[in-house]
């Protein structure tokens, strides 16, 4: 084919255009890894996957109690499959008022014959009521040595703030047990990222 | 759009120089010409449209009676997620892409595409990332069987080390379709020939044009997602590991991202050549041509508002499932202003029944039903009784096969004299029609009732009261399949020139440059461009 001359100006215009395209590709894979913690931000804002703060919150003893309203939180455990553990709370649900400081044991026991380190990760559903659950002390908040065969007694202290939204009149706190025996071994510090 | 008109010497540069290209296999190796590359690309797709039609009619094998007959569950799930991610990358995405290279450059005017030589190299790494996903059977625990979805956790603790081979394929697809989409854009941004406006460009091209960028703004997220679930498999990441720190919810956030916008690059360029055909054969230019190119983009746009629709069963706040339940609703209105359009044009046109127009004709019903059950499956509440049953593989088979794969098979027969030179068996192609029209609603209108009913999908038995139908399910398949063949053969007597020859405007009501080149079309057209008033 012959070189006419309307083709020079278009090629320069091709490189132009794919150069952009380029940049757009590689701007949305960057994307991609920004919904990471974009994810994440978001979550913590408004709740969305019903993480609690792993962080423990300051009781504040003084705070007025709402005797008006009544929330059932329930409790619900589950033990990631295929590990033989026992782990429950004392009590399957319980009856607060916002703003009272409530104390829930939960009780573990590696049913396995080899020492292990577990960590136990919440979720609360509707996410929603995750932004207004407060814990003061909670086994969650760093992974659980157990020997083999070892019970122990977990406890979990909490309080709901009095600005929990008025529809929310029940909600479900559910711990999953996982084993990080494989990950603590290299490295002792929380691998949660916060 | 407005009538074109072209140089009455553009249809003569065939016969000015010879088709000098190399021959054999180094033709089909090295060739950077649109037509050779446009070609391999649907061949290409043809083959793995059996592929992944020979998978459908094992799971089909496997449902016909309830109890578990012929395959264990494990390969029954690799046999839905193979079938899945085959017909998805294999099947429908090269079809269109094949079809956009033969078409574009002849509908625009151009002598070729803008990128040949990245064209030849988007084509030949297709087969290869086919042959590596394929390959995964012979390992160890077989191929990947989490779905063509390939959620978190499936794809991250519980699969075998085929996800590595998933994960590459994937890689190579998307490279394939990234740079598939730019030379699109290119092309029609650069290589119109002159006074072809955009708004006097062909649908097909207008859709294609739109779903280039799709294609260009979501493939990327595919490729990290599936990196993340690379990383989280083999490079101790915690992306979507609860247990990490990450969040397995995510993956279905950023896999849907992608999968909406997705499901929109399957079926935009259907709308460009249902918008071909049903002018030419109701002899009516098509009605509302503006409004076609907007609804269009209205619907590129909406695509990436609507993805956690998807997921409504995850545990979505009120607000978000609202959301997301309005604006998938939304996308009805563009949509039914296309399907209005089209009907539209029909109104009084004195049409006649030729295969193309049949297979059209049945697209805009059939793809119609397929958007109403998606209306119903947009409903929020209802979807909690839908979510993952038959109802919802019904939904998707109606847009996926009876639309997009029926607008493959009508382009096919509206451009097979133009590519072959001769005109395809018509008793043959009517046969192949009707067959297909009727085993394909044996085969999934049928699918909507064991849904509703409470079927899960990906399952390989079921209970004793959704035997029958069921039973008739498969008989619809095994029809459906087979008479696929017939296609084949059409498709095979096209391409060893047996049929009458074919003039260079077969269709009486065709509109296009690419009716201005004579049949076949020669190895290089438009070398002078054509001019369009």
């Amino acid at each position: 084919m012959s070189e006419t001359p309307e083709q020079k100006p278009q090629r320069q215009d091709n490189s132009r255009v794919i150069t952009r395209l380029l940049g757009s590709v590689i701007i949305m894979f960057a994307f991609g890894f920004a919904l990471v913690p974009l994810y994440e931000k978001f979550c913590e804002i408004t709740g969305f996957n019903g993480r609690t703060s792993n962080t423990a919150a300051v009781a504040n003893y003084g705070m007025e109690v709402d005797q008006t309203r009544v929330v059932t939180v329930e409790f619900h455990t589950r033990v990631s499959r295929g590990i033989p553990w026992e782990f429950q709370p004392e009590v399957r649900s319980i009856r607060v008022h916002p703003g009272e400081v409530k104390v829930v044991n939960f009780y573990v026991e590696n049913r396995t014959g080899k020492d292990v380190v577990a960590q136990a990760l919440p979720s609360v559903s509707p996410g929603e009521a995750s932004l207004y659950l407060n814990k003061t002390e909670c086994f969650c908040f760093e992974q659980q040595p157990l020997a083999a065969g070892e019970r122990a007694v977990m406890p979990m202290q909490f309080y709901l703030d009095p600005d929990l939204p008025e529809h929310i009149h029940r909600f479900t706190l559910s711990y999953m047990m996982y084993d990080l025996t494989d990950q603590a071994r290299v490295t002792t510090t929380a691998s949660r990222s916060e | 759009m407005s009538t074109i008109v072209t140089d009455t010497h553009s249809a003569h540069d065939a016969h000015d120089h010879h088709d000098h290209h190399p021959k054999g296999i180094k033709r089909w190796l090295f060739t950077t010409n649109h037509k050779d590359i446009g070609t391999m690309y649907l061949w290409f797709s043809l083959i793995m449209f059996f592929v992944g039609g020979s998978m459908a009619l094992m799971i089909r094998a496997e449902l016909f009676q309830p109890g578990m007959q012929i395959v264990d569950p494990h390969f029954f799930n690799q046999m839905t997620t193979m079938h899945g991610v085959i017909m998805v990358f294999g099947a429908v995405m090269p079809a269109f892409v094949g079809l956009a290279n033969w078409m574009i450059p002849m509908m625009i005017g151009a002598p070729d595409m803008a990128l040949p030589r990245m064209n030849n190299w988007s084509f030949w790494i297709l087969p290869f990332a086919f042959l590596i996903m394929l390959s995964s059977f012979f390992m160890p625990g077989g191929a990947p069987a989490f779905g063509w979805t390939f959620y978190a956790p499936l794809s991250t603790t519980y699969s075998t080390d085929s996800t590595a081979l998933f994960v590459f394929s994937m890689h190579i697809m998307g490279m394939s379709s990234i740079m598939g989409a730019i030379n699109v854009i290119v092309t029609i941004m650069n290589m119109r020939a002159p006074g072809m406006s955009y708004m006097k460009m062909p649908l097909f091209v207008w859709t294609w044009f739109i779903t280039a960028f799709l294609l260009i703004a979501v493939m990327p997220v595919l490729a990290g997602a599936v990196t993340m679930v690379l990383t989280d498999k083999y490079f101790g990441t915690a992306f979507f590991d609860a247990a990490g720190g990450g969040d397995p919810v995510l993956f279905q956030h950023l896999f849907w991202f992608f999968g909406h916008p997705e499901v929109y690059i399957m079926i935009l360029p259907s709308f460009g050549i249902v918008s071909a055909i049903i002018p030419a054969f109701a002899r009516k230019p098509l009605f509302g041509y503006a409004s076609m190119v907007y609804a269009t983009a209205a619907i590129a746009g909406l695509s990436f508002l609507v993805w956690a629709h998807h997921m409504f069963t995850t545990g979505m706040p009120t607000f978000a499932s609202l959301f997301f339940m309005y604006m998938t609703m939304l996308i009805a209105v563009p949509t039914g202003v296309k399907v209005f359009n089209w009907v539209s044009t029909m109104w009084r046109g004195s049409m006649t029944f030729e295969t193309p127009m049949l297979f059209s004709l049945a697209f805009v019903v059939l793809f119609t039903i397929g958007g109403f059950s998606g209306i119903m499956l947009a409903i929020t509440p209802v979807d909690y009784q839908y979510h993952d049953t038959y109802f919802v593989v019904a939904h998707f088979h109606y847009v996926l096969v009876s639309g997009a794969v029926f607008s493959i098979m009508a382009a096919a027969y509206y451009w097979l004299p133009k590519w072959s030179g001769v005109m395809y068996d018509t008793f043959l192609s009517k046969l192949h029609f009707w067959c297909s029209l009727i085993s394909v609603n044996i085969l999934f209108f049928p699918m909507h009732f064991v849904g509703l009913a409470g079927m899960p999908r990906r399952i390989p038995d079921y209970a004793l009261q959704f035997a029958d139908i069921n039973a008739i399910v498969s008989v619809g398949g095994f029809l459906f399949g087979f008479s696929q063949l017939i296609f084949l053969a059409v498709c095979i007597k096209c391409a060893l020139k047996k049929g009458e020859p074919a003039p260079a405007k077969p269709w009486e009501g065709a509109e296009g440059l690419e009716w201005t080149v004579p049949s076949p079309a020669p190895y290089h057209t438009f070398d002078v461009p054509p001019v369009i008033k």
